[in-house]
């Protein structure tokens, strides 16, 4: 038994848990952080792209010393078949503005500094140890943790659970149910190094420009699921992820996808000749808005993946994870401030706050969302693309047919295959879970 | 009991990556690690300190980021720990880096008191060179012991420790009396894991940084790159072997082995004459 008692411990040091942490040492709380990895950054996988703007309302200079890889410039979309796809392309030269929006990163590096602020702020840093279970009193009151390092527990008057997607600690605790295989998503990436130069030159690049593709369509054989290429400076993460209960149902394995992905006569080119550096996989939530827990309880709260917090829509899950970890620290420091016990009741401020920031608006705006992908996946990720490309190319082919006939046939592909009842419907469907 | 392990942060061999372009070394970003023979010094260093008392102090020279290791090497359960580093410390070689070493070890005697034992690794996995125990030794006028599998026994009454040193053929079993340098062998304990309370201090702990004036170096130009007789010239990945491997299949109806010894033959000549000739002998 450790006679110290803590302010905070924060489980996980990811995005949500290094936020939480340096926000809340940051406004003076004694803060104990705990991390599995040898490194804060060592298990952390994501594409990745890193969002400015919630990075700033926490650490305002970030940019200053961070490791940041590109900022972006450009963003494609690509709805693919088998052997073409069709793109729609915005860049802008606005982009390379003196505070550029969005940078690609990698984590295992950008993680490494976030928490050397965490631990310049204050914070008690320990890594390579994991936390075993959350000791609760006899009323079910979080009053601390246990670790897998002798000399027991060490308590705590708030427990912040950064723990990530699996969120191993708050099931087993009963908090919160093990996300649903219709609730999480699969992805698997690869790190593929070429010389900067020729990266700059395949995406029409310079300088620290970078270049998004994100891609959906044949790739996932029907799953719901998108693939995606990032420019890193020296190399380029393309990845691919799926929901697991349709990895689960057509036994398709991640790897393969990835591997027909990348020799997509789309993609192969932008990745000839590289060496492939990492391979990760990694869980990431998707259940949106109806898949979030409960978020607070009698000496606990929870943050980032772990509380199912992401965006899949617009591919935003680490703004996300750092927003609530610093709402969270905030909440605590103010009930803290107040003097008032961390009940989930005084706790509930931290999901009033949530509500009101951007996280909870769009989460709710795309509730219905996920469910409409998932269900009509088959529509949506093979029948839709293979349409539009055909139409496409029937548009673009010049073969002495009257476009008028043309036109025709491209109007029977889509009623043959949705019929008119099918397309409006999908039509509305898709506006009214977009609104 | 005063017992001083050296340790050194090397690069993790296992993630060592060859520039595809340059086919150079790629150093930035490979992850450290202490030492692997360095930890079993330390686990031996600190099971004598809990049988008999003591402190255990553990010191590297590197650059300011070695304080990693040393905070790892606090967490295990070391008492103390002391940073060497100094630019002019840069491109040591192991002579130099035993002179530091060794005036270091010197200091901490100064400072916390005497060392009894001053522990090492066999070799660091980067270097490979097994040198600088030796040179420590040497140059503190300490008995050394190299090679050593185990610590059979301790007496601190009468201040001497008895190792099992491996030789070729077999163990030596070697009493020496304290002070002495011992050089441990891989894979004769296991580094424990540190308790939480011993987590909670290295996280804490203030390591103690000491430049080459600090630690009382008087005479610069045997430091560094200066006091490095060694030149490394260039460090480079061997090219890959020219020869490929083939896979080589049953042909329809044939077997496998007859396929196998021709493809061979087809490749070596002489090998077919010998030994048909050799065949014809029996």
């Amino acid at each position: 038994m450790i006679d110290e008692k803590f302010d905070a411990i924060v489980v996980g040091a990811g995005m949500a848990g290094n936020a939480a942490a340096y926000t809340m040492a940051k406004r003076g709380l004694k803060v104990l952080q705990l991390e599995r990895g040898e490194y804060s950054g060592s298990k952390n996988v994501q594409g990745a792209i890193l969002y400015a703007d919630m990075m700033e309302k926490i650490i305002p200079d970030f940019r200053e010393d961070a490791p940041l890889e590109r900022h972006l410039i450009e963003q494609r979309f690509w709805m693919m078949t088998d052997n073409s796809h069709t793109g729609l392309q915005y860049r802008s030269d606005e982009f390379n503005e003196e505070s550029p929006n969005r940078y690609t990163i990698i984590r295992a590096q950008f993680d490494k500094w976030f928490s050397s602020k965490v631990r310049e702020a204050g914070a008690l840093v320990v890594c390579e140890t994991t936390v075993t279970e959350l000791v609760q009193d006899a009323y079910g009151k979080v009053i601390g943790v246990k670790t897998d390092r002798g000399g027991g527990q060490i308590h705590a008057d708030v427990v912040v659970l950064a723990e990530g997607v699996t969120g191993l600690l708050g099931t087993r605790a009963g908090l919160r149910k093990i996300p649903k295989p219709t609730e999480v998503a699969l992805a698997v990436k690869e790190m593929h190094f070429l010389p900067q130069e020729v990266i700059e030159q395949r995406f029409n690049l310079k300088g620290n420009e970078g270049v998004v593709i994100e891609a959906a369509g044949t790739i996932s054989k029907g799953m719901t699921g998108m693939g995606f290429i990032y420019t890193n400076r020296e190399c380029i993460s393309v990845g691919l992820g799926c929901l697991v209960s349709d990895f689960q149902s057509t036994g398709v394995s991640p790897y393969q996808l990835l591997e027909k992905f990348k020799s997509h006569p789309s993609v192969a080119p932008l990745l000839e000749g590289s060496e492939v550096k990492e391979y990760a996989a990694h869980l990431i939530p998707e259940g949106g808005y109806k898949a979030i827990p409960q978020l607070y309880g009698d000496g606990w709260v929870v943050v980032g993946d772990a509380a199912q917090l992401n965006n899949a829509i617009h591919r935003e899950g680490s703004n996300l994870a750092m927003t609530s970890g610093r709402i969270a620290a905030e909440a605590v420091f103010q009930v803290k401030s107040r003097k008032d016990p961390m009940t989930a009741q005084n706790l509930s401020l931290y999901k009033k706050m949530l509500d009101d920031s951007f996280i909870m608006k769009d989460l709710k705006k795309y509730k219905d969302m996920p469910k409409l992908l998932h269900i009509q996946s088959q529509n949506f990720f093979l029948t839709y693309p293979q349409l539009v490309n055909k139409a496409m190319e029937n548009y673009l082919r010049v073969d002495g047919t009257p476009k008028k006939e043309k036109q025709k046939l491209t109007m029977k592909s889509f009623v043959s295959a949705r019929s008119w009842a099918g397309l409006f419907g999908d039509a509305f469907r898709l506006a009214r879970a977009w609104r | 009991m005063h017992i001083v392990v050296c340790i050194k942060q090397v690069p993790d061999s296992a993630q060592i990556r060859v520039h595809p372009v340059t086919n150079t070394i790629m150093r930035q970003g490979v992850p450290t690690i202490i030492n692997p023979y360095d930890l079993f010094a330390l686990e031996e260093a600190m099971r004598l300190r809990d049988k008999f008392g003591g402190e255990v102090t553990v010191l590297t020279m590197g650059p300011p980021s070695a304080e990693d290791s040393l905070r790892k090497a606090l967490t295990y359960g070391a008492d103390r720990a002391v940073l060497l580093t100094d630019r002019f410390f840069a491109g040591s070689d192991t002579l130099a880096t035993s002179f530091a070493l060794a005036t270091a070890i010197t200091k901490i005697g100064e400072t916390y008191g005497v060392p009894d034992l001053v522990f090492t690794g066999k070799q660091t996995i980067d270097g490979d060179t097994a040198q600088v125990g030796p040179g420590i030794a040497k140059r503190l006028g300490l008995i050394q012991v190299t090679y050593v599998a185990k610590v059979a026994d301790f007496d601190p009454a009468a201040r001497t420790i008895t190792l099992e040193r491996r030789a070729e053929g077999g163990t030596q079993v070697l009493k020496s009396k304290l002070p002495c340098l011992v050089a441990m062998l891989e894979a004769t304990n296991e580094i424990r894991r540190g308790s939480m309370e011993n987590a909670l201090r290295a996280a804490r702990a203030e390591v103690v940084k000491w430049s080459a004036k600090d630690a009382g170096v008087q005479d610069m130009s045997k430091c560094g790159l200066k006091g490095s007789p060694t030149i490394v010239k260039r460090v480079f990945a061997p090219s890959a072997r020219a020869e490929k491997a083939k896979f080589i299949e049953a042909p329809e109806g044939g077997n496998l082995a007859d396929a196998l010894i021709a493809e061979v033959f087809a490749r070596q000549p002489n090998l077919e004459a010998d030994l048909t000739a050799l065949a014809r002998g029996f």
